[in-house]
């Protein structure tokens, strides 16, 4: 048995899970502490379907928590960014273009430093000890407590950054972490050093958030190992959450398409996740989330995480239903949280798309009498709105012109026909209220290469298959199962000008994760 | 571009940037590099030194002398090792010493892409003004594609700086071999260099440059944000200032890339019209082929060529007009195509042999631009 744990705004959802048989799932109300709402909806499964808490072999969590303080600027450690490059780069400073209360909130202090390494792997300059640990002393007299280190071309040659983290600590003291954009980001030096600065800034929170994670399993009797859910739908262990929270922000719209697609046993298929607030459609291909292919960014700071395509579009049970007939909108404002207190058939005098959907009598929440008067003409305008808003978006979700199914998932989906002309019938699977936690509990564990290879004349194949293997044995060694690893996403761009075919590789690979090993390496 | 322009900047300052390098990415036509880096290094050189003097070409005394700056290699590495603004200027500087001259303007050379930044850091720390105006019109790979090259304007001497402080100056037999052995020497640097060429007289600059562009991108930027403020046709807006029009709207269907003769060369399928598209939208039905070299350079409809190179062939993103890249298009990307004219002196026969399809290895004659809506 797994559970799985998504820990959204709003609710924080449970399930449990036997294979991929939902045994039982809850939703509890989110605490400020996160863990507290975790223990009732723990609780919630123990009433649901009494099981011995030893029979559980892994707990999969996905949470919002870490995005969530970067985006509210609370709890982040005083941060130093050490860069090796000069004399290159020195133009654009570490956090050059960040918003100053950001720049504030982690107390950030950028320091440039020699080093660095051209697209073949040659250095710019060498290394400079004393440059280094001379930074590293002015870091601690400023009271910094968590360092992120960057190097240009670091993900062509990794050396540089490896070795100032080892001159850091010396001279720092091994207790201050420190965040190695190698292993954080992709090519392209201001986006990943962003990215391992933001980690770099979590992670006196992430250890402490871990920790009571672990702590409000362990309370219930249950001893097996704890996973966080990644924003490409991959798993990491407790300890590679503590390194890399920045790894998490994106796991709740992945989580929720993943899971559509086990409830659904659909691999390729749009999602329209319906929330209170908002719908988000996005495309599963062979069973993934379609990544974003803009750069993105998070708190107006810009990073190139791997992140879901996922279009958004103001709609949700708590939307707004206003006009009549074809005039007839909803959304995109929301009564939100308040819905229990401002729709109709709460008593409210707000109408809202969950009086429609009452009105109906496709769901019944609330008194439905109170929505008894709604004229029946407009109540189906509005049924017809919101099936119209969706299905645009699905259709600009689409990539080809073949159809393409479409699962609903989320508290909110009762809003939806039981097809859209167009696309065809709309799959809602069992549990769909709960499809993120879901998601969380049956996600895989994966690794990924991103690098430019240096192509010799026929020597393609031997590049591409030295970067498969290379994701290959870094999922293998992220937890999955040799057995069950492969390949889900391959992209080669060839650099224009540089000698020798140089070639841009990015390949991700994907397995399920190793249970019984990974049990008994806890144990 | 060919049009009478109205609304001409007089300065730069760092609160234009953004819209400077979102229209210098639309005249990228796919190529050109991402202006992110560029905006960055000019906002920098702006907040420094306060904003920049533009000059219209046509105000250009006889006697000015004008230096273009520019970032010469790959795109790619740009982003991972950031050029140096000092650089920029030195280039300039150490070409002037060479040449015994003292520059009065700084130019442009190639609007589009991230090389209509580099100068404005130049002109900042040189304390000079920019002359509005380019030596393309829009973005080509190599040194030699300009109409300087065209009105005989020698490209060197020229210099060419890296950022460990190394500076050479090159003087070469033609414009082509200046491109062969600037490309090696900008490997050797690390694949990032800064030059600085096709340096001529206020005379030659009025003959041989393009008006207006750096203004036109500014235009193209802010126009941009005032559409989406309003959720207006972004699309249409970016047609409008190109006095061109919506080739195909659809989603990337597929992208194959290759590397021959050292050029990132691919071909990308734009799908068209889906069963639920609406009549009244600009979809067409079927698939749209373009051909491109960093830029986009051949557009192709059921075998049929419709435009090629030197017009222009820019990728937007269909929802917010926001120029996509060559190395961007992905595989579902929701993307519209428009055409539109390049400047006129392109289309003679020695633009056309610099710059035309069969320059890039395609085996067709080049297709103009047709403003005129298909039937």
């Amino acid at each position: 048995m797994r559970i799985g744990i998504d820990v959204g705004g709003t609710n924080t959802d449970a399930v449990l899970m036997d294979g991929d048989r939902v045994l039982a799932a809850v939703k509890a109300a989110t605490t400020p502490d996160v863990t507290s709402g975790i223990v009732t909806a723990l609780d919630g499964l123990q009433a649901g379907h009494p099981f011995p808490p030893a029979d559980v072999q892994a707990v999969m969590i996905g949470t919002t928590h870490f995005i969530n303080a970067l985006v509210q600027a609370r709890d982040l450690a005083p941060t130093a960014a050490l860069r090796l490059g000069l004399p290159a780069t020195a133009s654009l400073p570490p956090m050059v273009d960040w918003p100053g209360r950001l720049v504030e909130a982690i107390a950030g202090r950028a320091y440039l430093a020699h080093g660095g390494h051209e697209f073949d792997g040659r250095p710019i300059s060498a290394l400079d000890e004393d440059e280094l640990r001379r930074h590293a002393a002015d870091m601690a007299a400023n009271g910094v407590r968590s360092v992120a280190i960057s190097s240009v071309f670091s993900p062509v040659n990794t050396e540089f950054e490896v070795r100032a983290a080892e001159l850091v600590a010396e001279v720092i003291g091994p207790d201050v972490p420190v965040s190695l954009s190698h292993e954080i980001g992709r090519v392209g030096l201001l986006e990943r050093e962003n990215a391992t600065i933001i980690n770099a800034a979590l992670r006196e929170l992430a250890a402490g958030i871990v920790d009571g994670l672990a702590a409000s399993i362990a309370g219930h009797g249950i001893t097996a190992p704890l996973y966080l859910s990644q924003n490409d739908g991959t798993l990491m262990d407790v300890e590679f959450a503590r390194r890399y929270p920045v790894a998490t922000f994106a796991s709740g719209p992945t989580n929720s398409m993943r899971g559509a697609a086990v409830l659904s046993g659909l691999g390729t298929c749009a999602v329209v996740d319906v929330g209170g607030t908002t719908t988000d459609v996005g495309v599963l291909t062979g069973g993934f989330p379609r990544e974003a292919t803009v750069e993105v960014s998070v708190a107006g700071i810009r990073t190139n995480f791997r992140m879901p395509d996922v279009l958004s579009v103001g709609l949700g049970g708590g939307s707004l239903v206003r006009g009549t007939g074809t005039d007839t909108t909803v959304g995109p404002d929301s009564v939100g949280y308040r819905l229990t207190e401002q729709a109709l058939v709460f008593g409210g005098n707000v109408l809202t798309a969950t009086d429609v959907a009452v009105a109906t009598g496709r769901v019944e929440i609330g008194d439905r009498s109170l929505v008894a008067g709604l004229d029946p003409a407009d109540v189906a305008a509005a049924l017809e709105r919101i099936a119209t808003d969706v299905a645009d978006v699905v259709d600009r979700m689409r990539i080809s012109a073949d159809p393409l199914p479409v699962v609903a998932v989320g508290g909110g989906s009762v809003l939806l026909p039981e097809s859209f002309p167009g696309l065809g019938a709309v799959h809602r699977p069992e549990h769909f209220a709960v499809a993120n936690a879901i998601g969380a509990a049956i996600a895989q564990v994966g690794g990924e290469v991103d690098r430019v290879f240096a192509i010799a004349p026929g020597r393609r194949d031997a590049a591409v298959d030295e970067a498969r293997q290379e994701a290959v044995d870094r999922a293998v060694v992220a937890g999955a199962d040799p057995a069950t690893v492969e390949i889900v996403d391959f992209d080669e761009v060839p650099i224009p000008y540089l000698p020798g075919n140089a070639t841009r590789i990015r390949c991700k690979a994907v397995g399920d994760l190793r249970i019984e090993q990974a049990a008994g390496r806890r144990a | 571009m060919t049009g009478v322009i109205t609304d001409r900047l007089t300065t730069i300052g760092a609160d234009d940037l953004e819209a400077l390098a979102r229209g210098a990415a639309v005249l990228g036509t796919g190529g050109g590099g991402d202006p992110y880096i560029g905006r960055l290094l000019a906002a920098q050189a702006l907040r420094e030194h306060g904003p920049v003097r533009l000059v219209d070409p046509a105000d250009l005394p006889d006697g000015a002398v004008v230096f273009p700056v520019a970032m010469m290699g790959a795109p790619t590495v740009m982003v991972e090792k950031t050029p140096s603004t000092e650089r920029i200027g030195a280039a300039v500087a150490a070409l002037a010493e060479f040449l015994g001259v003292t520059p009065t303007h700084i130019a442009c050379i190639e609007a589009g892409g991230v090389n209509s930044t580099f100068p404005l850091v130049a002109a900042a720390q040189l304390g000079l003004p920019v002359v509005d105006g380019d030596g393309m019109g829009r973005a080509f790979p190599e040194l030699q594609m300009v109409l300087p090259t065209l009105s005989g304007i020698p490209c060197t001497p020229m210099s060419i700086a890296d950022e460990k402080g190394n500076i050479g100056v090159l003087n070469t037999v033609d414009n082509h071999a200046a491109e062969a052995l600037a490309r090696s020497l900008t490997i050797t640097m690390g694949c990032a260099a800064i030059i600085s060429n096709y340096v001529m007289s206020g005379a030659q600059a009025r003959d041989a440059l393009v008006p207006g562009t750096l203004s036109l991108c500014t235009r193209i930027g802010h126009r941009l944000d005032r559409v989406r403020a309003v959720h207006g046709d972004a699309v249409a807006a970016v047609a409008d200032e190109l006095g061109g029009r919506v080739l195909h709207t659809g989603k990337v269907s597929d992208v194959a890339r290759r590397t021959l003769t050292g050029f990132a060369r691919g071909t990308a399928i734009i799908s068209g019209a889906s069963p639920m598209a609406d009549p009244a939208s600009r979809s067409a039905a079927g698939d749209l082929t373009l051909e491109f070299q960093n830029e986009h350079l051949m557009a192709v409809r059921d075998g049929v060529v419709e435009v090629t190179t030197p017009d222009l062939i820019v990728v937007l993103d269909t929802d917010t007009g926001e120029p996509v890249t060559t190395e961007a298009l992905r595989f579902g990307h929701r993307v519209t195509v428009l055409a539109a004219p390049t400047d006129e002196r392109w289309h003679s026969p020695g633009g056309i042999a610099l710059v035309g399809p069969r320059y890039f290895g395609y085996d067709t004659d080049p297709v103009r631009f047709d403003a005129r809506e298909r039937p």
